[in-house]
């Protein structure tokens, strides 16, 4: 954010923020079950109900669960009568944040729940996200992304930026830190010699450097004026959000480094103060080693004390679960300033920088 | 069935969908039917391959059509020891980023090297075509890009 | 390369099929699981609000007005009322019942929901809004849980119901 416009900018909190157990497969509950109850405890940690917030926005892929509209019969979790103001996004809930942000910032509201679901155990990942491809050129080859990924490392690896033994240190770490992760659905503590023991999946990647499958669910309340102030005694403000994209011309990209994540951050202001902890949506090991660098983060900074997409990787809510636990590392007191980021799209096409900051 | 049970129901979506492909994207159609590459001039001069109605980091109308390949350089590849039912192989094959001899942008495809230690970033691979008689103007007209000299 | 002399005279590539095909292995969730096992014993279950106390069928598990769960299960009749339909008489792909037929919005007695259903035995041009309508059920030995096990709803003779019983859910 510029300086000019840094001022202009309505402080908005992360006043709640709620996740379902991360599993591999929930055959027992629909998606309007899995949601209820993240819901409930996304108001109930602050005391509000329904009627306390002026604006619902979603995130979901019609994809995942195989029929059309299926985020309006996710309203049913929250109850919309009387009718209230509602939107949704074809995308992770990050950006359905983003867009109660934009509300917000407007002076509209004060007050928005925004929340994701997804069941990606239903279909078949592979097939399905080879359709968010260019539909000439590209899915009629129905390229998985792992495949996709794969072609990142190794350019990654060639341009002499990283190692697979740096991959397996990033999953290593990740899902080590997962432990202490209540919500984590990988946790365990393997060391990075023993990973790469495994074959590879798709070369240069190997099964530890990949996500998760997962069924997941999260939600987040924002507030801004006097509810954030009455909703927390000391309010997560969300000081600088922005998302940028790159051409879907995957041949047309440098895909060793995340210009989009720079100029998002720059945007956002990351470089504006020190960073504490940085949660990060990177589902390939390697990946983190490029956004990491596009946010202009050093070692000093803790990347995904959660476990990150590797332990857990919801499809449409691991970006919005990046915010959530940023914001959690802030409320507890472990740190005051953080970065989360949210990807879409093949090989870090589509990236989104929201800064966090503590009082 | 014990109601302990989850039920299931196998659900499929199928949809036949017929693009229109415009000229820009058309042009690289026939040319593929026609057993040739073609790319399409970008701002600065570069050569957008394969073609984009725009050129994609200044938005500018994309110019003429120019004819690449037939091989090119491999930028980066993938090895695939199990293909999925839906690749474009169903023998293990490389997924490449190939930069073709004329063109400033690299396209999507398989190659078939016959093993992952016979392919490295920056080997030559050229196209392999299906018979014209098969071809209908898609990307799948290409059976798949071999090492340049026939090394597989 | 092969001889391309024939493709002059194609024209130029104008379209492209991009079939697509997603399969799915779906599950139902908790309270449309209860609905399915209902109909595998002949019978509509719903679930009713513990807030409002609207009756839903089938239900998804939560009060579409005040976002709770709906824990209580309730057996639903086998007749209801017709709240509107429609006449089909256009033909479209994958169509497997013969046209013209009857689909209509069906509020079973005791339910605050409609949901679509066949209506067979009435010939197309008597069909109302009010019409009072019985389930015809598949024997006993072809139940499953599926709605398949409903063949459809017919008119069972009763007078129409006032239409102040069903304007709420039209």
């Amino acid at each position: 954010m510029s300086a000019a416009t840094a001022s202009a900018v309505r402080p908005v909190s992360v006043a709640s923020f709620a996740q379902a157990r991360n599993v591999r497969r929930d055959e027992e509950h629909n998606e309007v079950e899995m949601l209820m109850p993240v819901i409930a405890e996304v108001f109930g940690n602050i005391g509000i109900t329904k009627d306390d917030v002026d604006f619902i926005c979603s995130g979901s892929s019609d994809y995942l669960i195989g029929g059309p509209f299926s985020f309006v019969m996710a309203l049913d979790a929250v109850g919309v009568w009387p009718p209230r103001s509602e939107s949704h996004v074809e995308m992770d809930g990050a950006w359905a944040l983003y867009e109660a942000w934009v509300l917000l910032q407007e002076g509209e509201i004060d007050a928005a729940l925004v929340y994701s679901f997804g069941r990606s155990s239903l279909g078949d990942l592979n097939e399905i996200l080879a359709l968010q491809l260019d539909p000439y050129y590209m899915a009629p080859l129905w390229p998985d992304p792992v495949s996709l990924a794969a072609l990142q490392a190794r350019a990654l690896i060639d341009a002499g930026k990283a190692t697979e033994a740096d991959f397996a240190a990033i999953a290593s770490r990740s899902r080590r830190d997962a432990l202490g992760n209540p919500n984590a659905q990988v946790a365990k503590d393997i060391p990075a010699d023993t990973l790469l023991e495994e074959p590879y999946v798709v070369s240069p990647l190997r099964r530890h450097t990949l996500p998760p499958i997962t069924d997941g669910a999260a939600a987040i309340v924002l507030a801004a004026g006097d509810k954030a102030r009455q909703w927390s005694d000391k309010p997560v403000w969300i000081t600088g959000f922005d998302h940028r994209i790159e051409t879907h011309a995957l041949g047309a990209r440098d895909l060793t480094t995340s210009p989009s994540t720079a100029r998002a951050a720059e945007r956002a202001g990351v470089g504006d103060g020190p960073v504490h902890v940085a949660e990060i949506h990177v589902p390939y090991a390697h990946q983190e080693i490029i956004v990491k660098e596009a946010l202009g983060l050093d070692d000093s900074v803790a990347v995904n004390p959660s476990g990150g997409p590797l332990a857990a990787n919801p499809v449409m809510s691991a970006g919005l679960i990046r915010i959530g636990e940023a914001a959690a590392r802030i409320a507890s007191g472990e740190a005051r300033r953080a970065v989360a980021h949210a990807t879409s799209g093949p090989c870090l096409q589509q990236n989104l920088v929201c800064v966090l900051e503590g009082e | 069935m014990p109601e302990s049970e989850a039920l299931h129901a196998s659900h499929h979506l199928e949809y036949p969908y017929s693009r229109s492909v415009g000229p820009v994207i058309g042009a690289f159609l026939t040319g593929l039917r026609d057993g040739k590459l073609f790319g399409v001039r970008g701002s600065g001069g570069s050569v957008i391959v394969p073609p984009t109605e725009y050129d994609p980091t200044t938005g500018e109308d994309t110019g003429e059509l120019i004819e690449v390949g037939p091989a090119g350089v491999v930028e980066s590849w993938a090895w695939v020891a199990e293909p999925l039912r839906k690749h474009p192989l169903q023998t293990p094959f490389a997924w490449a980023l190939i930069r073709l001899d004329g063109a400033d942008t690299a396209m999507l495809h398989a190659v078939d090297s016959g093993g992952p230690d016979a392919l490295a970033t920056g080997d030559r691979v050229t196209v392999r075509f299906r018979p014209a008689a098969e071809r209908i103007g898609a990307m799948a007209d290409i059976e798949a890009f071999v090492p340049e000299g026939g090394a597989a | 390369m092969a001889d391309d002399t024939a493709a002059d005279e194609r024209g130029p590539v104008t379209t492209l099929a991009t079939p697509i095909r997603l399969d799915f292995d779906f599950t139902p969730g908790v309270a449309q699981s209860r609905f399915l096992r209902g109909l595998e014993q002949g019978k509509f279950m719903g679930q009713r609000c513990g807030v409002c106390g609207k009756v839903y069928v089938p239900s998804r598990g939560s009060c579409p007005t005040d976002g709770v769960p709906t824990i209580e299960d309730v057996e639903l009749a086998n007749v209801g009322t017709i709240t509107t339909y429609c006449v089909v008489n256009v033909p479209f792909a994958g169509q497997s019942i013969e046209i013209p037929y009857i689909c209509a919005q069906v509020l079973l007695d005791g339910a605050n929901l409609s949901f679509m259903g066949l209506i067979q035995e009435v010939p197309t041009d008597q069909i109302r809004m009010g019409m009072r309508v019985e389930a015809v059920w598949v024997e006993p030995d072809q139940l499953t849980p599926s709605l398949a096990s409903v063949k459809y709803f017919r008119p069972n003779g009763e007078p129409d119901a006032d239409y102040e019983t069903f304007k709420e859910y039209l």
